[in-house]
């Protein structure tokens, strides 16, 4: 494996692997990964056989979940996410588009009411042919992912 | 039984089903048929102006206190506690501890579907910024069946300013609960958003982009005009487009018996006052009606039934 050589083996947490080149980093910032206090490696525009250049995360402790796994779906929707647990994989997660994502993203609308005001941003997420869209639950405007999933 | 709407929050035309719409207009219609002064009875109304729409309140008022309720509340929330810095989540808590409903208009989009998780009473939508106004809705559709004695399958021509007019687009998403079909009569820069097609493709609902008003007048049952707002454009287009989406009474002659012309007023002058004396004329009945539909929606939300 490509990042075994690259990237130093990790014992126990979470492997994001396949991100697309560049988005390691929004990923680390938009999940706040960081701020978990854990040790962190990121690789980013390593070489790929299938991607030509990718990012790739490393996060010790941390098990992903199924919800944030699919949280990431939305940038990231070929990244592998593999839970580790003394240096053997636990648990490989198949991303799938959330129905709906929390808190995460700010509504693009300046109007929109969310802005101001003790509440989390709540998106529905919807498949349509080529593009996801996604719905912000106060202002019920829809937006394409690649307008909301962006860090501010 | 209660009825479906009772307790309910009346935020956007989305949330409503084709029988909780069809309850609505139909209590309008008895209630403007036989008037009640007891409905709202013993009820406090909080009318929530968090920017002034005169309109809108003082249908909402005259409904209220035609049906024998009370109202607080405020005209112009410039001059209240938002300005200084209280966000709309503590002020809805406050005002819903003292009333039975409470009616909102604010200037973000957004606001009421927000209120509505934060209010111990039922919260109506008054307007909230360009997204909904769905008691407009209502009191359109409340016409629509007036006016032809049903709402399924009816043709329906929309006029004007299709982009920005939000009236239009909750309306759109409500007839085609009742397979409309539909004509989308606008400048290409007004044009009817992409989305909006996007959900009558989906749910295969007929309608037809057209670029002239002669065209549609002998093929639709309802003639919904707007208003194009010079402001959206520059002089030399608004030149090109003045005077293609006015409807004079002369132009009338093909329009089908039933047929009638509908606005949300203020009209400025795409209507020819000359139209006001046609019996296709239908505006200012259904201004009156949406004090009905006002009604009806106040009495269905605080009423177990009706
Ligand atoms: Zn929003």
């Amino acid at each position: 494996m490509q990042y075994t050589r690259t990237v130093e083996a990790l014992k126990q947490g979470t492997v994001i692997d396949h991100i697309p080149a560049g988005q390691g980093v929004n990923i680390l910032r938009l999940f706040k990964l960081a701020e978990t206090g854990e040790r962190i490696t990121v690789g980013l525009n390593l070489s790929s056989r299938h991607m030509g250049a990718k990012d790739i995360i490393k996060v010790e402790n941390v098990a992903l979940t199924e919800e944030q796994a699919n949280e990431l779906a939305l940038f990231a929707p070929k990244a592998t996410v593999n839970v580790i647990d003394n240096f053997e994989v636990v648990k490989k997660h198949k991303l799938e588009l959330p129905e709906s994502i929390e808190g995460i993203f700010a509504c693009p609308n300046s109007n929109c009411i969310s802005h101001a005001e003790p509440v989390k941003s709540f998106f529905s997420v919807r498949a349509q042919s080529k593009d996801v869209k996604m719905k912000c639950k106060y202002c019920e405007k829809v937006f394409s992912k690649d307008i909301v999933a962006v860090v501010r | 039984m209660a009825n479906p709407l009772y307790r309910k929050h009346i935020i956007s035309i989305p949330d409503f089903s084709r029988e909780e719409l069809e309850l609505v207009v139909e209590t309008a219609g008895k209630l403007k048929r036989n008037p009640r002064n007891d409905l709202l009875q013993g009820k406090l109304v909080g009318s929530c102006f968090f920017e002034p729409s005169t309109r809108t309140r003082l249908s909402f008022e005259t409904a209220v206190q035609r049906l024998g309720g009370d109202i607080i509340g405020f005209a112009d929330g410039g001059n209240t506690s938002a300005k200084k810095g209280e966000t709309l989540a503590d002020s809805i808590k406050i005002i819903s501890s003292y009333a039975d409903a409470v009616v909102m208009r604010h200037p973000k989009e957004g606001a009421a579907r927000l209120a509505s998780e934060f209010s111990s009473v039922p919260v109506i939508n008054g307007g909230d910024g360009s997204n909904q106004h769905p008691t407009q809705t209502l009191l359109d559709l409340f016409t629509i069946r007036e006016t032809q004695g049903t709402l399924e399958n009816l043709t329906i021509a929309f006029v004007g300013d299709l982009k920005y007019g939000r009236t239009v687009h909750s309306l759109t998403q409500a007839l085609s609960l009742f397979g409309a079909r539909f004509y989308f009569v606008a400048p290409e820069q007004l044009a009817m958003p992409e989305y909006i097609c996007e959900e009558l493709d989906e749910k295969g609902i007929e309608y037809t982009l057209v670029d002239s008003l002669d065209d549609v007048i002998p093929l639709v049952d309802i003639m919904y005009m707007t208003r194009v707002q010079r402001e959206r454009f520059d002089e030399a287009e608004f030149k090109k487009i003045q005077g293609q989406f006015v409807l004079r009474a002369d132009m009338l002659k093909t329009a089908r018996t039933n047929m009638k012309v509908m606005h949300p007023l203020p009209r400025v002058d795409e209507i020819t006052v000359d139209v006001d004396a046609t019996p296709h004329a239908y505006y200012f009945e259904q201004a009156k009606n949406g004090v009905y539909a006002r009604q009806a929606l106040l009495s269905l939300v605080l009423n177990e039934t009706v």
